[in-house]
């Protein structure tokens, strides 16, 4: 009976790393439909459109220069205040909502995910890849004003290093996405931890030279915010356009390590999840 | 290699009942520690009920499906039938890897879709066009797969008109067109089918079932479907399951299965009964029962009956009021869905006036009736022209009988039984073919 060829076979335990690389591959116009859905269903109806993604970094950026660097008077490191947070605001920006609808994938798609099989981890991913039409926008914005700046001769020193641009931005999706997982696959069951992660995420971005730069932090608090993996990745592109702070190369390097592991965990611990969320979400 | 294509072995799934909370941490912990740690067997894998909704159980999990083994042929159509709660969605739901079997295993060849929802993922802000490419790529298809067929999309969802509309201005119904006609174009292997034929009008509901037809029989492929719809499985399966409390309650043709499933459902074949108000009057007790029903017996025997042969049933009546002079009384067939297939009244037939009590034999000397279940409700009454017609008493599922087609005299040739013919077939009697 069992020296038959079957092409599919569906257990109560399947192997650890058991994971569909292939099936996600096959899946890949369903990638390119949900993308394309996240950015069209965006703007629908809507009268200002794309220009709401700008609102909300110009406002935060005239907060944080009112209370960061004007009222505690914490130091950019030399760069035109407004440049140097909207260039923190932009990035944390992305970490943020790449990481909240890849935390949010069960939850969100439950009704879809009840109904049909297709690689769950599709849906991340997608996610990751259309929020980054929002950071182009607010991108634009970045580079409109670094070019106001540079005309009117702000101290800017451009370098070679900001070739590594998409790949910080890599390291950015993938950070987020691996964290989202892990707390998609917690959250299923027990709602505790959005609760916890909502609020987290608000302090986690203090722990991330957005708004200062790590010279600024005290001596003592430094290696803590270096351990941060993302931190590596903020002072890079602060450093790349705008000669601020340093460009650390092993900083780097143990962000993307960091990186590797736990996306690989959190592949894992999704694809255990995905087979049975649909009792206990 | 056989040709079985579907096969499943062993398979159980467990639920858990009631809310997620402490309770549940609390036995996942545990789990975990007798699993993990003492590795011993799952505590809550032995103590699952099974699954019947309507008792209160003592335990807090419940085997929705327990022990389901059976094998699926190639191009074979099933049809699964069961109560409410009986396991069929689950069992549909692990076929097509929503969730995973809590225990033994499933094997197939070949790619599975299923149809558990028409326009899974269907974007109200998108357009139909955009939702075609949006539901298909959810179900599988590639997007030169649906490049390819748009034009027969469209062309079977009958939505042409509303294509560059978003999909939250359509009526309901062109939703579920639009959904249906994604799947219809689907290339599985393996379909699998929940009750999504209850929608939509009429016209789309036979287009619909002609696709599925053509699917299985023109395609050779395999479909798995869930109905309530005894019709349509009769339809469209060749053979059938029946589910009972998540197990396999009976395993045969679709034909077999439907009699098994409605013959449990009511009761066994009846050839005498002594009429009551609670079983046969259950849906009209308002009637004065001037005359009334007592007993009724069918005279054939009811597991055989020919499709040429007589029906005879004699009846006991009692006359309560004695102004009654005469009296009609209709023999109505139904079918096991309650729909009356065929209808015999007789003449005002006199009452007797000399006892209270009286017995009448009735025969039906052709019907037209297919191989089928049959029930039997019986009406008394009258049509006089000065006070327009009046029913005395009617009795509902009072007999039941089963005509096996075959003939008992064999003065008549006959075509071979086909499942598809309607319930009644006139052989000969009223064509007449001219040879020019």
């Amino acid at each position: 009976m069992n020296n038959e060829h079957w092409t599919l076979e569906i257990k109560p335990k399947k192997h650890l790393l058991d994971i569909d690389l292939k099936g996600i591959w096959r899946y890949r116009d369903l990638y390119r439909m949900y993308v394309k859905r996240d950015i069209v269903t965006v703007y629908k109806q809507t009268i200002l459109g794309p220009l709401w993604f700008l609102i909300q970094p110009i406002f935060t950026t005239i907060m944080y220069m009112f209370v960061f660097g004007g009222l505690a008077g914490i130091s950019t490191d030399g760069a035109p205040q407004p440049l140097f947070y909207m260039s923190g605001i932009m990035l944390w920006n992305y970490f943020n909502s790449a990481f909240s609808v890849s935390s949010n994938v069960f939850t969100a798609n439950a009704g879809v995910f009840g109904k049909v099989y297709f690689p769950r981890l599709v849906v991340p991913l997608a996610g990751i890849t259309s929020n980054l039409i929002k950071f182009g926008i607010q991108l634009g914005l970045f580079i409109a004003m670094y070019i106001y700046y540079y005309a009117v001769g702000a101290n800017l020193s451009i370098n070679w290093t900001l070739l590594l641009f998409p790949f910080l931005i890599f390291l950015i999706a993938f950070h987020a996405m691996s964290w989202g997982l892990i707390i998609s696959a917690l959250t299923t069951k027990y709602r505790d931890l959005t609760q916890l992660v909502a609020f987290g995420m608000q302090l986690f971005m203090y722990a991330t030279p957005v708004i200062y730069p790590l010279s600024a932090a005290p001596e003592k608090y430094r290696d803590l915010i270096a351990l941060n993996p993302l931190t590596p990745i903020f002072e890079a592109f602060k450093y790349s356009c705008m000669g601020c702070g340093s460009l650390d190369g092993s900083g780097l390097l143990y962000s993307t390590v960091f990186m590797l592991i736990t996306l690989f965990l959190a592949v894992v611990i999704f694809s255990r999840t995905e087979r049975n969320f649909m009792d206990t979400v | 290699m056989s040709d079985i294509v579907i096969q499943f072995d062993h398979v159980g799934k467990l639920y858990k009942l009631g809310l997620v909370g402490t309770g549940s941490m609390v036995h996942d912990l545990n789990r975990w520690w007798q699993t993990s740690i003492l590795r011993k067997e799952d505590p809550y894998l032995k103590i699952g009920e099974t699954n019947d909704r309507s008792k209160k159980g003592n335990s807090d999990y419940v085997w929705a499906l327990k022990d389901i083994t059976f094998d699926v042929k190639q191009g074979d159509v099933v049809g699964i039938i069961g109560k409410n709660g009986a396991g069929k969605s689950t069992l549909l739901k692990l076929l097509s890897r929503v969730t995973s079997p809590t225990t033994g295993a499933i094997r197939a060849k070949g790619r599975i879709a299923s149809l558990l929802e028409v326009g899974t993922g269907f974007h109200p802000e998108l357009t139909g066009r955009e939702n075609i490419y949006m539901n298909g790529s959810i179900m599988g298809m590639t997007r030169h797969e649906i490049d390819r067929k748009l034009d027969e999309i469209v062309d079977f969802a009958g939505v042409e008109r509303y294509l560059d509309t978003p999909v939250k201005r359509y009526s309901s119904g062109m939703t579920v067109r639009l959904g249906f006609a994604v799947a219809a174009f689907l290339e599985p292997e393996i379909l699998v089918v929940d009750e999504v034929l209850a929608v939509g009008d009429m016209e789309f509901q036979k287009k619909a079932i002609g696709k599925m037809q053509d699917v299985s029989k023109g395609e050779g492929r395999t479909v798995l479907f869930v109905s309530h719809n005894m019709n349509s499985i009769r339809i469209l399966c060749n053979n059938g399951i029946v589910l009972k409390n998540g197990s396999i309650d009976y395993i045969g043709t679709s034909q077999e299965c439907i009699n098994y499933y409605t013959g449990n459902n009511i009761s066994d074949l009846i050839s005498y009964t002594k009429i009551n108000n609670k079983e046969h009057r259950k849906n009209n007790d308002t009637f004065l029962r001037e005359i009334e029903f007592l007993e009724a017996k069918l005279l054939n025997n009811p597991h055989e009956m020919g499709n040429d042969e007589p029906i005879n049933i004699e009846i006991k009546l009692k006359r309560n009021d004695k102004s009654i002079k005469e009296c009609q009384y209709t023999i109505a067939i139904c079918d096991e869905t309650d729909t009356q297939i065929e209808t015999f009244i007789t003449n005002p037939i006199e009452v007797p006036q000399t006892d209270n009590e009286f017995t009448l034999r009735l025969e039906i000397s052709s019907h037209g009736l297919t191989k089928r279940r049959y029930y039997i409700n019986l009406l008394a009454g009258t049509k006089d022209f000065s006070i327009g017609s009046r029913n005395y008493d009617r009795v509902e599922n009072v007999l039941s009988f089963e005509v096996v087609y075959y003939q008992k005299r064999f003065n008549k040739e006959y075509l071979l039984w086909n499942k598809n013919w309607c319930p009644i077939v006139h052989h000969g009697d009223n064509i007449i073919i001219e040879k020019i």
